[in-house]
């Protein structure tokens, strides 16, 4: 059963309208059969009613009716296929600076980023700004896709000269995994298939970067982090003193025997066990849902974390934050806000507004500290209780959180920790 | 060195874990919604695993339309029997006879509509403020947007244009009272995924997912199977067809697909090769082009 080896691979695509997002993802979907019979004929039907003369792959793409009216995309929708080699999740988004916050959602749980850029235009101000909040974001690989190559005859010089640009402020960008590949999503060309056009070119197409990215050294595999979930207690004759911390490792590789030190209440212990349904294992480590018991009785609750005693996160109420601006309500300086960090809940209030950073090219304003929708700010905080935090860079699971209206419920800011 | 990575089912089962987990942790009064099949068979073992050795600290619950398939039926009563589970039954019927909703008439009639009536109607009698269930992004284009924790206002209505958005693993759960989520856990999961899942944790589902004898009618392409609550067209006449289930639904909007698979390896092997979505032989969603959305909008699943 080959499909047991099978890995799981999340991209994130951002393109301006008419930069053919829609249609490379239609091509990756078609060349790899994951366009079902009734979904292409859905889509005849409806290109034949938009007038269209060919089936417009960039329909299925589509989501919700008021974009289809628009003709636009502007949430992120959630597309999948699969090969032998992996599953993928494309989190699809749209790129104009005002869906800067739904670039931000796809790229937050991304593992690589397609940017496009069209070969007749070069690198423009979005194509920076794709780059920048994929940057921002952490996400480890970075593959530029200079599309319509068939419009400009599958010049290689078009290409050399695109690539250059771009590599003069990628240099700018944390990204250290960046490619390149030339493109005709229209017609096919290194997007499935290798291209005769492009004799030139000698890297891999697209789909094969895809498949063989190196992914596994993507999490954090050092720091011990286990943000208490749920606390499992079955209360029942065969497992009567039975007392589990469910949760998802958020970092490091956790083994039976490990000293053990609970956050924030400092005891020590060490792992007894680690549970899954009727199994237990010897080891864990991240993205896996597991159940940890420990050799001591200590009293633990959800929003504590276990951790290792010679590697503990920062534990502070003084947070300096990178937050994209979700709401159209301005963030408050003074403002309270809840917030969520992994499985802990708390209070904060905004204390300075340090300057917005403009995504196009990564320039501070300090002058403008107005914090609107789609805005990216750095911002300081002080919350009601102690969190453990990693830097961002470091650990995108403890260097991550949300911040919430306590009026409306609504999550409006999503931060990345930078202490 | 050792690799430390997993496979893209383990990862999706860890991922579902951890949302069943965070719906236990972050609301009151949870439920699980519960159809009998393939999907929600998965969900609920999901839950299984996600609180082992304690049992799942929520009750389940089918909206019965009564237009069920009785296998599955007997599969729903069979597993909460054997797994001592708290399965609450609500009945479209009632609420029919209750006149809280009128039945559809006519031959493509179904209780699609009905059955949101019941389920709304339940979710304030028994105040849940968060439903799980096991509908997949992949199924549908409205679905492609749904979130994980997909809020509803106190009238149950999804508004597609103010979803919450969802970054990282950090979910948002908070709510005013009357005001409830719907939750997905296996939101990330393709058909195939979940038969591959199946096989792998050895999953019982019904056997209407596996091919069988059955006395069919092939309405515009769709092959409805004979029951009382089905009125046959003029011109229309039953066959008997070997037949299976890709998915389940009421009788009256079901479609089988003709097939020879008796096992889920068979099963496997087909689904790689078929090039029709299993919703595809649904015809609740044929009605109209954005017929799920309008649907999802009012309270559906
Ligand atoms: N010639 C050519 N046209 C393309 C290519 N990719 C996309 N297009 C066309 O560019 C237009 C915009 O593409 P679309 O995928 O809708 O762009 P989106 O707005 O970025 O999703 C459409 O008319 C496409 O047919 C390409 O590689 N070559």
């Amino acid at each position: 059963m080959s499909y047991l080896d099978m890995t799981l691979l999340r991209f994130s695509t951002a393109g301006s309208v008419d930069d053919g997002k829609s249609t490379l993802i239609g091509r990756l979907l078609y060349d790899t059969k994951s366009i079902f019979e009734d979904q292409y004929q859905a889509l005849e039907k409806s290109s034949n009613l938009r007038g269209e003369e060919e089936v417009n792959l960039a329909l299925l793409t589509d989501g919700l009716k008021a974009e289809r009216e628009q003709g636009i995309t502007i949430d992120v929708a959630y597309r999948y296929f699969a090969t032998p080699k992996r599953k993928f999740i494309i989190a699809d988004t749209p790129g104009h600076i005002q869906y800067t916050r739904n670039m931000v959602t796809g790229a937050s749980t991304a593992n690589l980023a397609i940017v496009l850029v069209d070969a007749r235009k070069g690198v423009l101000e979005q194509t920076k700004r794709h780059s920048f909040i994929s940057s921002l974001l952490g996400i480890p690989h970075l593959v530029v896709c200079i599309n319509k190559m068939d419009l400009v005859d599958y010049s290689e010089e078009v290409y050399e000269k695109i690539r250059s640009e771009f590599e003069d402020f990628g240099a700018r960008l944390a990204i250290n995994d960046i490619r390149f590949i030339p493109i005709s999503a229209l017609k096919g060309d290194n997007v499935v298939t290798r291209s005769e056009h492009t004799p030139w070119y000698g890297g891999a197409t697209l789909l094969n970067v895809l498949e063989n990215v190196h992914i596994g050294s993507d999490n954090n595999l050092v720091d011990c982090r286990f943000p208490v979930q749920f606390v499992v207690r079955p209360n029942t004759d065969e497992y009567h003193d039975y007392r589990g911390y469910s949760g998802r490792v958020a970092g490091g590789v956790w083994k039976v025997g490990d000293e053990v030190k609970v956050l924030p209440s400092g005891w020590n212990s060490k792992v007894k066990s680690i549970d899954t349904y009727g199994k237990s294992l010897q080891e864990a480590f991240p993205p896996m849902s597991v159940t940890i018991t420990l050799e001591d009785d200590i009293d633990i609750s959800r929003g504590d974390m276990l951790v290792r005693p010679n590697n503990q996160p920062e534990q502070t109420q003084d947070l300096d934050l990178m937050v994209c601006w979700f709401n159209p309500v301005a963030l408050k300086l003074n403002g309270k806000y809840a917030i969520h960090h992994t499985s802990k809940a708390a209070r904060c209030v905004v204390k300075k507004i340090l300057y917005k950073v403009n995504v196009n090219n990564l320039h501070r304003d300090q002058e403008d500290k107005t914090v609107g929708m789609n805005d990216i700010a750095r911002i300081s905080v002080r919350t009601t209780a102690p969190l453990f935090v990693d830097r961002y860079t470091r650990n995108r699971n403890t260097g991550s959180l949300i911040l919430i209206d306590e009026a409306t419920n609504e999550t409006v800011g999503a931060a990345m920790v930078l202490n | 060195m050792q690799n430390y990575s997993l496979s893209h089912l383990e990862e999706l089962e860890s991922e579902a874990i951890f949302i069943i987990r965070e719906v236990a942790a972050q609301f009151q009064n949870p439920v699980l919604l519960f159809s009998g099949g393939k999907d929600s068979i998965t969900v609920y073992h999901l839950a299984k695993k996600a609180f082992w050795p304690a049992k799942i600290p929520f009750p389940l619950m089918h909206i019965d339309t009564e237009h069920n398939f009785p296998e599955a039926i007997t599969f729903r009563d069979q597993l909460a029997e054997k797994d001592g589970i708290n399965m609450i039954v609500k009945s479209v019927q009632d609420s029919i006879d209750q006149g809280r909703v009128v039945e559809e008439t006519g031959v493509n009639s179904s209780r699609n509509l009905a059955q949101i009536t019941t389920l709304v109607d339940s979710i304030e009698e028994l105040k849940f403020d968060a439903c799980l269930g096991g509908a997949r992004r992949d199924e549908e284009k409205a679905r492609a947007k749904e979130r994980f924790f997909s809020h509803r206002d106190e009238f149950s209505q999804w508004d597609p244009k103010n979803q919450r958005p969802e970054l990282w693993n950090i979910f948002n759960g908070r709510c005013k009272m009357g005001e409830h989520f719907r939750v997905f856990p296996i939101s990330n999961w393709t058909e195939m995924d979940v038969w591959q899942y199946l096989k792998k944790e050895n999953i019982d589902i019904p056997n209407l997912y596996f091919a069988h004898e059955r006395e069919v009618v092939n309405r515009d392409g769709v092959l409805l199977a004979k029951s009382e609550f089905l009125t046959l067209k003029e011109g229309e006449a039953y066959e008997n067809r070997i037949v299976r289930y890709r998915t389940l639904g009421d009788m009256t909007c079901t479609g089988a697909v003709t097939s020879e698979c008796y096992n889920l390896d068979d099963i496997i092997e087909e689904v790689a090769a078929t090039r029709i979505t299993e919703r595809g032989g649904r015809f609740d969603d044929r009605r109209s082009e954005t017929a799920m959305e309008d649907r999802k909008k009012d309270g559906y699943f």
